[in-house]
C-alpha cells in the first residue's frame, strides 16, 4: 500500500537557509525570515492535505444554494424569504447565504483550491518531465523483494549467454512497448531496465490543468454572452434589439451593438395532452412552436420549428421555449366608452390544469384608472360552494374569473411596478365576492358592464404565449473543450498503469543462462500479476524455453528457492533496495 | 407517439413484485449463508482447540495448510508481497480474514451458491419487467422516480453479479440485496406511477445516455458504499485482535481484510467516479440543450457537484497521507450519502427545473 501514497512532490530545492541554524540545543524553530514564511505557506498550501481539505470545504459550501433560495435562479423566492424572515434574512444576506456561489467565501474557496492546484501541478510536470527523458531507475539488488519476481533457465548448449539474454530480454519488452535501459553489460550480471505508462502521470497532469481551464471557460463566457427573456403571444414578432427583450442580462464585456438583427415571428404554439391514460390524464405531451425568422429586416423569412429540447439557432443565438401559457384577448372600455385597452394579455400558470393568474392594468381609462386581478381557467368547473376552479389545460370550457378594481394604479409615480401584481391598496374594490356587484365570469365573446358607469370588459379570445430564452454563450464550447480533456485524462490517470521491470542476467557454472525479473508497480495496479504472466511467456518463447505446468497455470514458480535463483546469492543486501 | 400498453405496464408492475419475493428469498439465503459459515467456523474454532484439524471446515483447512507451509519455508515471496492483491503469490489468508484476493476458494458453500443462483433468478424476472416498462410506453423505462428505482435497482443487481463473475464478494450479498429490496419497496410504497408517457422536458436522447450512465454510476457506489461499511468493521476487528482480544465477530471472517476491501472498493470507484464525471457532463450538455445554460446551480446540479467533489476527495485522500483507509471510507459512504439524497430528498422535496420525477404536484 506504501506506493499508492504519493506525498506531496517534493520541492525541487529545500529551501535554502541564508543563515546557519541558531546554535543553540534548545531551537525548534528554524528561523524562517519572510521569504521562508512565504515558502512555508506555499508549500502548506499546495500540499496534498490542503487540496483535500479545500475539496471537502468546497463541497460543503456548495450545499446552502440549494438549501435556501438564490437570486441568481429565483430572485422572487428570495424576496418572499426576506419578507417572511425580516430578521434572520437580512443576516443571511450579509452572509450571501442568497448569492452563495458569487459570494466572495465560496470564491476563496475555489481560488484558492485552483493555487493549489497550480502550485501542485508545476512541479509535477516538472518533475515528470525529467523522469520520462531519464533512465528507469537502477535495477534493484534483489528482484526478488519486488512485487512480482519470476526466473527463466536457459539450458545449457542453447549458445544464448548472459548479454545476449539480456539484449533479448530488452527486445521483448521493448515489443511490449517498454522503455529500455541496458546497463552493466561490463560486469557479470548484466540487467535491463524498463519502464512504462508515462502517460498515467501525463493523464492525470492533463485532468488537473484541464480543470483550470474549465475555470477559465466558465469565466470567459461570462465575460462575453448575454442572455435574455422574451414572451411572445402567437402571432407577436420578436426583434433581436435590446428594447424587445423583457428582460436582459449582458456579460460584463458585452456591447449592445453586438446584436444581430434577426426576427422571429410566433405562427403557433401547439400543445398536446395526454388524452389515452387514465393515470397521466391532461400530462402535457408536446409543446411545439412554429416560428416565422428572418436573419436581418430584408431577409427571406424561414419556418422554423421550436421544441422543448430542440432550439433554434439564430444569429449567433439560441432560442429556447422555456415556458408557455394562455394569453386571452380581452378589450376594456372606460367611462367614456373610449377602448382603453385592447389585446392579449399574459397569464401566469400556477398549476398543472394551467390556472393561470391574470392581472391586467388600464392606466388609460378615464375618468377613472382600471385594473382587474383574477383567474383565467381553461376548463372550468364549478366546486360545491359555488367557486370555479381549473380542471384542465386544454380550453375546453374556458373563463374569466376578475376582481376590479378603480382608482389610482401608482403607475405615475416612477416606483417600477411589476406587472403581473397590482397593489390595490389605493384602490376601491367594485368587481368581487365581497361586494354586491360580485365578481366577473366571462366566457370568451362575452362582455361585462363595471358597475357605476366605471366601463365595460370584453373576453374576446384566447392565444398561446410561448416563453423564450434567447441566449449567446461563446465560451461554453471552450468549457467542453477543457471538460472533454479532462475526462481524457482522468481516464488515463486512473486507468493506465506505470509499471517498472528489471530483467537480470548471469551464466551459471554448470553452462544455463539464468535470467530473473521483477516487476514493480507504481500506485495500485490489479493488472501487474497478469503483466507478469504475458512477460513470462514472452521470456520463455524468446528463447524456446517450455514453461512448466505450474507456471502454466499461472502460478508463480517458488522464487526463494536458492536453486533456482542463485543469481542473487552473492550479494544478500538485507536491506530493501525497493524503489521509491 | 405510441399508444400506452396497459397490459405490458400491468405485467411489468406483477413481475417486478415476483422479482421483490425472489430477491427476499436470496436475502435469506446469504443470510443463512453468513450464519452457517460463522458457527461452522465456531466449531472448526473449537476443533483448533483440540489440535484436531481434521475437523475443520475444509476452508479453515486450507488455511491451516497454508499456515504450515509457509512454516516450512514454502510460501514465496518477501513480507511485503503480503499486501499486494495484485500478486499471485499472495493466498491471503491469516486465518482471521477471507482471502485477499477475494478469488473463489475451493470450499463449496451451498447455501451461497444457491443464493447466487436465486439472484440471477430475481435479475432476469426484474429485467423482464423494466423491458415490459419501456416497452409498455415506447420509451427508455427510467422516467420518473419509480423507474429510477426499479431500473437502477435491477442495474445494481447486474453490476454485483458481474463483478461476482471475477471476484468472491458473496459476503456482500446480504448487504447489496437488502439494498436492493429497500429500493424496490421504496418504489412501490412512495413512488409508484402507472406507465405514462414523457413529459416534453425528458423527450430527449440525452435522457437514454445521461440517465443511464447516472445509474450505472449510482449502482458502483452502491456496491463500494456496501464494502466501504464493512471495511470499517472489519478495520475495527482487525484493531481489537491485533490488540489481543477475542475475536468477537467471526463471520467477518468470511470478509477480506480492511484493506483487501479498500483496494476494490477503490478500483470500483474510480469507475464510478468516471461515470459520474460524464454524468455530470452529459447533464450540463443537456441542460445547455433544453434550458440554454450548461450550469445553472439548479439543486440538483449542486447536488451533482457535490457527489463529483466529495468522490474527487476520496481518490484524493487515497493518495494522501494520514487519510487512507478508514477515513477514505468515511469518505465513500458520505459520497454516497449525497447520492441517495440527491435522489430522493431532492427529488421530492426541493423545487427546481429537474422536478419532474413524477411525484407530487
Ligand atoms: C479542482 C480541484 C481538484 C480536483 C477536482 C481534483 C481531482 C482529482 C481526481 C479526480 C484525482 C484522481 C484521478 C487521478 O488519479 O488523476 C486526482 C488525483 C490527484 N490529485 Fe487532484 N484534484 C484537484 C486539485 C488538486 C490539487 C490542488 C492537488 C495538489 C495539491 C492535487 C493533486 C493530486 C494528485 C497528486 C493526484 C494523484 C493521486 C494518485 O496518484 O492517486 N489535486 N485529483
Amino acid at each position: 500500500m506504501k506506493e499508492t501514497v504519493v506525498e506531496e512532490p517534493k520541492p525541487a530545492k529545500e529551501p535554502k537557509r541564508k543563515k546557519p541554524q541558531p546554535a543553540g540545543g534548545d531551537v525548534v524553530l528554524p528561523q524562517l525570515g519572510l521569504i521562508g514564511m512565504l515558502r512555508w505557506a506555499w508549500r502548506q498550501l499546495t500540499s496534498m492535505r490542503t487540496a483535500l481539505f479545500l475539496l471537502l470545504m468546497l463541497a460543503v459550501a456548495a450545499v446552502p444554494g440549494s438549501l435556501f433560495p438564490q437570486r441568481s435562479t429565483n430572485a422572487a423566492e428570495v424576496t418572499q424569504y426576506l419578507k417572511d424572515n425580516p430578521t434572520s434574512g437580512p443576516i443571511m444576506d450579509w452572509f450571501k447565504l442568497f448569492d452563495v456561489y458569487s459570494s466572495p467565501w465560496f470564491a476563496a474557496i475555489y481560488l484558492l483550491l485552483f493555487t493549489s492546484l497550480i502550485g501542485c501541478v508545476l512541479p509535477r510536470a516538472k518533475i515528470h518531465y525529467k523522469a520520462m527523458r531519464s533512465a528507469p531507475p537502477r535495477t534493484p539488488k534483489r528482484l526478488s523483494r519486488l512485487a512480482e519476481y519470476g526466473t527463466v533457465e536457459i539450458p545449457a548448449g542453447s549458445g544464448i549467454d548472459a548479454h545476449t539474454a539480456v539484449e533479448d530480454a530488452a527486445a521483448v519488452l521493448k515489443s511490449r512497448r517498454y522503455r529500455v535501459d541496458v546497463r552493466d553489460l561490463d560486469t557479470e550480471r548484466p540487467s535491463v531496465g524498463a519502464e512504462i505508462g508515462f502517460l498515467k502521470e501525463v493523464g492525470n497532469l492533463i485532468f488537473h490543468t484541464a480543470m483550470i481551464g474549465v475555470l477559465a471557460a466558465v469565466g470567459f463566457s461570462g465575460l462575453f454572452g448575454y442572455s435574455g427573456q422574451r414572451v411572445l403571444v402567437e402571432g407577436e414578432t420578436f426583434v433581436n434589439t435590446l428594447t424587445s427583450y423583457d428582460t436582459f442580462t449582458p456579460g460584463a464585456n458585452f456591447s449592445g451593438d453586438k446584436l444581430s438583427p434577426y426576427s422571429a415571428q410566433l405562427d403557433r404554439l401547439v400543445v398536446k395532452y395526454d388524452r389515452s391514460t387514465q393515470a397521466h390524464y391532461g400530462q402535457p405531451l408536446d409543446f411545439t412552436a412554429t416560428l416565422s425568422v428572418k436573419d436581418g429586416p430584408g431577409a427571406e423569412s424561414e419556418t422554423k420549428t421550436l421544441k422543448v429540447n430542440e432550439p433554434v439557432s439564430l444569429g449567433g443565438t439560441n432560442l429556447y421555449l422555456v415556458g408557455n401559457g394562455y394569453a386571452p384577448v380581452v378589450t376594456v372600455k372606460d367611462g367614456k366608452g373610449d377602448v382603453a385597452f385592447q389585446g392579449p394579455v399574459i397569464t401566469i400558470p400556477t398549476d398543472g390544469a394551467y390556472t393561470s393568474l391574470m392581472v391586467i392594468k388600464v392606466p388609460d381609462a378615464k375618468p377613472n384608472q382600471l385594473g382587474f386581478v383574477g383567474f383565467f381557467l381553461p376548463t372550468a368547473l364549478i366546486d360545491e360552494k359555488g367557486v370555479a376552479f381549473g380542471s384542465d389545460p386544454d380550453p375546453f370550457n374556458p373563463q374569466l374569473n376578475l376582481n376590479s378594481y378603480t382608482g389610482d394604479l401608482g403607475l405615475d409615480n416612477g416606483v417600477p411596478r411589476n406587472v403581473y401584481t397590482l397593489d390595490t391598496s389605493t384602490m376601491t374594490e367594485i368587481n368581487s365576492r365581497n361586494v354586491d356587484a360580485g365578481g366577473i365570469v366571462l366566457v370568451p365573446g362575452q362582455s361585462y358592464t363595471l358597475p357605476d358607469g366605471n366601463g365595460s370588459i370584453s373576453f374576446d379570445g384566447i392565444k398561446r404565449f410561448a416563453a423564450l430564452d434567447i441566449r449567446h454563450d461563446p465560451g461554453q464550447a471552450y468549457v467542453l473543450v477543457f471538460a472533454v480533456l479532462a475526462l481524457a485524462g482522468l481516464i488515463g490517470s486512473l486507468f493506465l498503469n506505470r509499471r517498472r521491470v528489471w530483467v537480470r542476467t548471469g551464466n551459471h557454472p554448470d553452462g544455463r543462462t539464468m535470467v530473473e525479473f521483477g516487476l514493480l508497480a507504481r500506485g495500485e495496479d490489479h493488472r501487474l500479476a497478469g503483466e507478469y504472466a504475458a512477460i513470462n511467456k514472452a521470456l520463455h518463447a524468446k528463447w524456446l524455453v517450455p514453461m512448466d505446468a505450474q507456471e502454466q497455470n499461472g502460478d508463480q514458480a517458488p522464487a526463494t528457492n536458492n536453486d533456482s535463483a542463485p543469481i542473487d546469492s552473492a550479494q544478500q543486501v538485507p536491506a530493501a533496495s525497493k524503489d521509491q | 407517439m405510441q399508444e400506452i400498453n396497459e397490459g405490458f405496464g400491468l405485467l411489468s408492475y406483477q413481475l417486478m413484485l415476483t422479482a421483490g419475493f425472489a430477491y427476499l428469498v436470496a436475502f435469506c439465503a446469504y443470510t443463512w449463508d453468513l450464519v452457517t459459515f460463522s458457527q461452522a467456523v465456531k466449531r472448526g474454532l473449537a476443533g483448533e482447540q483440540d489440535a484436531a484439524d481434521k475437523t475443520l471446515s475444509s476452508k479453515e483447512a486450507a488455511l491451516v495448510g497454508a499456515r504450515a507451509a509457509a512454516g516450512q519455508g514454502l510460501e514465496g515471496g518477501p513480507q511485503d508481497k503480503g499486501v499486494r492483491p495484485s500478486s499471485k503469490t499472495h493466498a491471503g489468508a491469516n486465518g482471521v480474514t477471507a482471502g485477499d484476493s477475494m478469488r473463489y476458494g475451493k470450499e463449496r458453500r451451498v447455501v451461497a451458491r444457491v443464493a447466487v443462483a436465486l439472484t440471477v433468478v430475481a435479475v432476469v424476472v426484474q429485467g423482464i419487467a423494466v423491458v415490459l416498462r419501456g416497452a409498455a410506453a415506447g420509451r427508455v423505462p427510467w422516467g420518473n422516480m419509480y423507474e429510477f428505482c426499479t431500473t437502477g435497482s435491477f442495474a445494481v443487481v447486474v453490476v454485483f453479479l458481474l463483478v461476482l463473475t471475477r471476484r468472491d464478494l458473496r459476503f456482500l450479498g446480504t448487504f447489496v440485496i437488502g439494498l436492493v429490496m429497500v429500493m424496490i419497496v421504496a418504489a412501490h410504497v412512495s413512488f409508484y406511477t402507472p406507465v405514462g408517457h414523457l413529459v416534453p422536458a425528458l423527450q430527449s436522447y440525452w435522457l437514454i445516455i445521461h440517465v443511464s450512465i447516472a445509474v450505472l454510476s449510482s449502482a458502483f457506489f452502491t456496491l463500494t458504499f456496501a464494502m466501504s461499511v464493512l471495511q470499517l468493521f472489519q478495520a475495527r476487528r482487525e484493531a481489537s485482535i491485533a490488540a489481543g482480544k477475542k475475536d468477537k465477530f467471526v463471520v467477518m471472517r468470511l470478509v477480506p481484510t480492511a484493506l483487501s476491501l479498500e483496494n476494490l472498493s477503490y478500483r470500483i470507484n474510480g469507475i464510478a467516479f468516471v461515470g459520474w464525471t460524464v454524468t455530470v457532463m452529459f447533464g450540463s450538455i443537456w441542460a445547455e440543450k433544453a434550458w440554454g445554460r450548461f450550469w445553472g446551480w439548479d439543486t440538483k446540479e449542486v447536488w451533482s457537484f457535490v457527489i463529483w467533489v466529495v468522490y474527487a476527495g476520496y481518490l484524493h485522500a487515497r493518495a494522501t497521507k494520514g487519510w487512507t483507509g478508514t477515513r477514505a471510507a468515511w469518505l465513500s459512504i458520505v459520497g454516497y450519502l449525497c447520492v441517495v439524497f440527491n435522489f430522493t430528498i431532492v427529488n421530492m422535496y426541493f423545487s427546481g427545473l429537474h422536478s419532474y420525477a413524477g411525484v407530487g404536484s
